[in-house]
């Protein structure tokens, strides 16, 4: 378990978030440090994919603070931000209905996530000239690295639609490892995975935070998972966090269980 | 089992014949002459309609058939089967003598057929390289752009204009061109770009009708109507030479910039942009979430798309000495679409391909030049129904690992 | 004062034509989200058969008014089959294709239609006889009112309130809106959602033969090229009405339709086709959600 008093990689303060009359999200306050792995768990319909949508740059946030702390430790708001500079900054997501580029091969996909990482122009990809074909090279060879690390090598040439829903769950994690995250964004990984799979993806992603020294926000529905693999867990309901604190501190909370169970057991 | 689905198929087939016959009668069979009040009863026709529509038929079922059983397959085993044209033109063994081969009757051409013949190659040529530049746009980054001829025109009128008013030679527009071309790129897809994929469709569309009509009106500025005439020929040295070398002169550097085009257009297609514009055709979202700058992106494709038209389109008003607005209609944007769609949407082999056959083939087949367009019309349903990856489908990069490293 | 009117009047039926046709634009695109390229054909193919049975019923010597009556009826019904084989070979197989195919099957499909047209007709102008008569209790209002003008409002008046009717009362309409709004729950409470596609596309097609009829009557001739640039201005009709919004293909066809008439009137005339593809681009870059359409978050 993490120190307490690490300091803050992603600090949400005060969000809100209303589409038209609706309010989404009402008030979050969500902090993640160095090294941690948050979840944020809920019923369906809590608000917690819209709150992923937010702090990367998909939606801006009506009201409140979306702070971030990247390696370089200088303070940015990234409200409003672009998707894409969220993600150079070093904030990578995966999503909640896979979202993989179906025609380009496992390799291809990983090699995406490289792109803000590379700089090879119009002019140097036509010329081809040493530093653009030592840049491919490296490419290449470090996302063949992160397919091993997530156990994907032997589908590298496989397209990214034919694999395995498991498989394909892994692969994004990859692909957004390729970005050189400080903090990951997990949206469902689970999802469909069966307990066995379940099991691997969870030593994977602790694993992957030692390894890469990220942070890990993660959404998730498998209650066993989210247990043993998070250092802390906020619990959303009706766009509101409800409750927060450790894993024994959050189930032991009786408005946790009643959001989760609903009314009847109150008594 | 077999007999069983060739009923059904004939039945449904004699079905649709009837029907198409039905839909099509009024305008088959009957015709108006409104100025002379005569009305023409053409019976046949309507023979023709049945016999023709039920064999269309029958083939479409019997493909539709095929298709069906194709995908269920795909499902079940995971992988998709390339065609055998496909795989033996992507095949290095089978390709390189061809090319070798290619290469030997390109370069002696002209010396070996009429000028006429020529002529004819190098307006393929055009395509070719136009083709390229669309599937850049279209195939690579899947931004569907209906007005890419009006770039073409940006080329045309460029050094038209520039030659008659200020005697600027070929040599010196093309970069020009090619400059502009880019520029207008740029300028038109700065605000349209945002737009979902449909509504840049008719966007540039609606540019491309645009940039005629003004061809068309703004007389003070480009001559109307009737166009700019006696465009000076591409210069040698300020040699003075005879139509039928200028023919020879504008094939050999109309198969060097083909040559430039396909290097070009192969090695940003295998680089990182061409990448980022593979996962932009695929996904936005997941593009730009994965750090992207997706406008950026598109704005490359388009612009480069773009240039390549405006330098053909100054190699075209060089070519012919002669343009107007009427070779900048809608048509020939959705002629070089079809080439694209045709040949195979991102797959360069498929483009060049699909250039050769659709403006040689019409060419040498007077008889259905007149329903060339009918059919290119027809080709991009069926391509997209039955073949969407078309000809031959885009080949893909073997990235060669090297395990030794980190 | 009376130029006024004059530009007034004529945009308005103008305006209605454009309508007719870009409901059917807006009605295929709120189901399934496809620009129908090939719509403005429709619309062609029902002028030509209108062209048809005109000079046929001319040649027997029927009256003119019932031969308008008869023109319209046959071209819808012939329109309309022609929208439901055109779903059916170029759309239906592509349903569940990437974006890119059926929007290029459906420029296939336009440009088929329209050589086919040229190649079976001619690819000549073809004057179209005058169906609608100059009735005598015009006279004093034809300085600025003709009598076309008038039957073509009043004639795209009663088609629109009778489709506002059918998508609001009828069985059918009911699910049209409930497939528009979501297909696959439409799907699941037992809406045959292939059906609702089939009708949308006779209903569209339908209207935009009735547009075609009109018109044609009007300028008095036709050729096998009218319906791309009115497809594309009907099109621009929809966008700047909101696309997927009926009410809004309504209003945006008299918007374009007055705009293109002052324009024309008061700037320019050689320009008449640039005002409307420069109000289609500004549309789309500054409003794409049109003046009554909603602006919609999208799904991640």
């Amino acid at each position: 378990m993490m120190e307490h008093t690490s300091k803050a990689v992603l600090s949400v303060r005060n969000m809100s978030m209303n589409f038209g009359g609706l309010r989404a999200l009402s008030e979050v306050d969500i902090e993640v440090r160095q090294g941690e792995v948050v979840a944020l768990i809920g019923p369906n319909g809590a608000g917690k994919t819209t709150f992923f949508n937010c702090i990367t740059g998909i939606y801006t946030p009506t009201e409140g603070q979306v702070l971030a702390y990247p390696r370089d430790g200088k303070e940015k708001r990234i409200n409003g931000m672009r998707t894409n500079h969220v993600c150079e900054l070093g904030m990578a997501r995966t999503f909640q209905n896979i979202r993989l580029f179906p025609s380009m091969t496992a390799l291809e996909n990983v090699m995406i996530g490289r792109h803000c990482r590379t700089k090879t122009g119009i002019l140097g990809a036509v010329l081809r000239g040493a530093k653009t074909r030592r840049e491919e090279q490296e490419v290449v060879d470090k996302s063949y690295q992160l397919l091993k690390k997530v156990g994907l090598e032997k589908v590298a040439n496989e397209y990214s639609r034919n694999l395995p829903y498991g498989a394909q769950r892994r692969l994004e994690i990859a692909r957004a490892l390729a970005t050189e995250p400080f903090l990951l964004l997990l949206d469902e990984p689970a999802a469909g995975m069966n307990p066995q799979e379940t099991l691997e993806l969870k030593e994977m992603v602790t694993r992957i935070r030692e390894e890469f020294q990220v942070s890990v926000l993660l959404i998730e529905h498998d209650m066993k998972m989210v247990m043993s693999l998070s250092d802390r867990i906020y619990v959303m309901e009706y766009g509101r966090v409800i409750s927060t604190g450790t894993p024994v501190e959050v189930s032991a909370d009786p408005q946790v269980i009643r959001a989760y169970l609903g009314e009847e057991s109150d008594a | 089992m077999a007999t069983n689905t060739l009923a059904a198929n004939l039945k449904k087939s004699a079905i649709a014949a009837l029907w198409l016959a039905f839909l099509t009668l009024p305008v088959m069979v009957i015709r108006v002459d409104t100025v002379e009040k005569t009305i023409t009863w053409r019976w046949m026709h309507l023979l023709y309609m049945l016999v023709g529509s039920f064999v269309l038929a029958i083939a479409w079922h019997f493909m539709m058939d095929r298709r069906d059983r194709g995908a269920a397959a795909r499902e079940t085993e995971g992988g998709v089967q390339d065609s055998a044209l496909s795989r033996t033109l992507n095949n290095p063994r089978v390709l390189r003598p061809l090319m070798a081969l290619g290469f030997l009757v390109a370069a002696t051409f002209p010396w070996v057929f009429s000028m006429y013949q020529t002529n004819i190659l190098v307006s393929a040529l055009i395509y070719v390289v136009l083709g390229l530049g669309l599937n850049i746009t279209v195939g690579l980054a899947g931004l569907l752009d209906l007005g890419y001829v009006a770039f073409y025109a940006v080329g045309a009128y460029a050094y038209a204009l520039l030659n008659y008013h200020f005697h600027l030679g070929f040599w010196t527009v093309l970069p020009m061109a090619a400059i502009l071309g880019s520029f207008f790129g740029i300028l038109l897809g700065f605000p349209v770009l945002r737009l979902r994929g449909d509504y840049l469709a008719i966007v540039t569309l609606g540019f491309g009708q645009i940039v005629k009509l003004v061809l068309e009106n703004w007389n003070s500025f480009s001559f109307g109507p009737s166009g700019v005439s006696n465009i000076s020929r591409p210069g040698l040295f300020g040699y003075s030479y005879s139509v039928e070398q200028a023919t020879t002169y504008i094939y050999y550097i109309m198969l060097a910039l083909v040559l430039l085009a396909i290097l070009v257009t192969t090695r940003l297609k295998d680089s990182r942009i061409g990448r980022a514009w593979l996962a932009l055709r695929e996904d936005e979202i997941a593009c730009q979430a994965m750090g992207i700058d997706n406008t950026r992106a598109k704005l490359m494709a388009f612009s480069l798309g773009a240039t390549l038209a405006a330098v053909m389109g100054a190699v075209f008003a060089a070519k012919t000495t002669f343009i107007n607005p009427a070779s900048f209609s809608f048509m020939e944007s959705a002629m070089i679409l079809a080439i694209v769609v045709l040949g195979g949407m991102g797959s360069i082999l498929g483009v060049i391909l699909g250039a050769f056959l659709l403006i040689l083939l019409p060419e040498y087949m007077r008889a259905f030049s007149e329903y060339r367009m009918l059919l290119f019309g027809a080709t991009m349903i069926l391509v997209m129904v039955f073949r969407p990856e078309g000809l031959i489908k885009a080949r893909r990069k073997v990235y060669k690992i090297n395990t030794e490293t980190a | 004062m009376e130029y006024f009117l004059q530009l007034f009047f004529s945009g308005l039926s103008r305006g209605s034509v454009y309508a007719l046709i870009a409901l059917g634009y807006t009605m295929v695109y709120g189901i399934i989200e496809l620009i129908n390229f090939a719509h403005g054909e429709i619309y062609m193919i029902g002028a030509f058969t209108g062209l048809i049975v005109a000079g046929v019923l001319t040649s027997l010597g029927w009256p003119v008014l019932s031969i308008l009556a008869v023109g319209i009826i046959v071209s819808v019904l012939y329109s309309a089959a022609y929208g439901y084989t055109v779903e059916k070979i170029a759309y239906k197989p592509l349903r569940n294709a990437p974006r890119l195919a059926p929007l290029i099957s459906a420029i296939g499909m336009s440009i088929l239609l329209q050589n086919y047209i040229m190649l079976a007709q001619t690819p000549d102008f073809l004057p179209f006889p005058r169906l609608i008569p100059d009735f005598a209790f015009m006279a004093p209002y034809q300085s600025f009112l003709d009598t076309g003008d008038l039957f073509i409002i009043s004639t795209s008046l009663v088609v629109m309130v009778a489709l506002t009717l059918f998508i609001k009362f009828t069985r059918m309409g009911k699910a049209m809106r409930a497939t528009a709004q979501n297909r696959k729950m439409a799907m699941l409470v037992g809406v045959n959602v292939d059906q609702v596609i089939s009708m949308t596309f006779i209903i569209g097609s339908g209207l935009a033969a009735v547009g075609g009829v009109l018109i044609a009557a009007h300028v008095g001739q036709i050729n096998f090229y009218i319906g791309f640039i009115a497809g594309l201005k009907a099109f621009t009709a929809a966008v700047l009405g909101g696309i997927g919004s009926i009410p809004g293909a309504v209003l945006g066809g008299l918007v374009l339709g007055w705009t293109e008439s002052f324009a024309t009137g008061y700037v320019s005339s050689d320009y008449e086709d640039v005002f409307a593809f420069c109000l289609l681009i500004l549309i789309l870059i500054f409003r794409p959600a049109g003046l009554l359409g909603k602006q919609r978050a999208q799904k991640v």
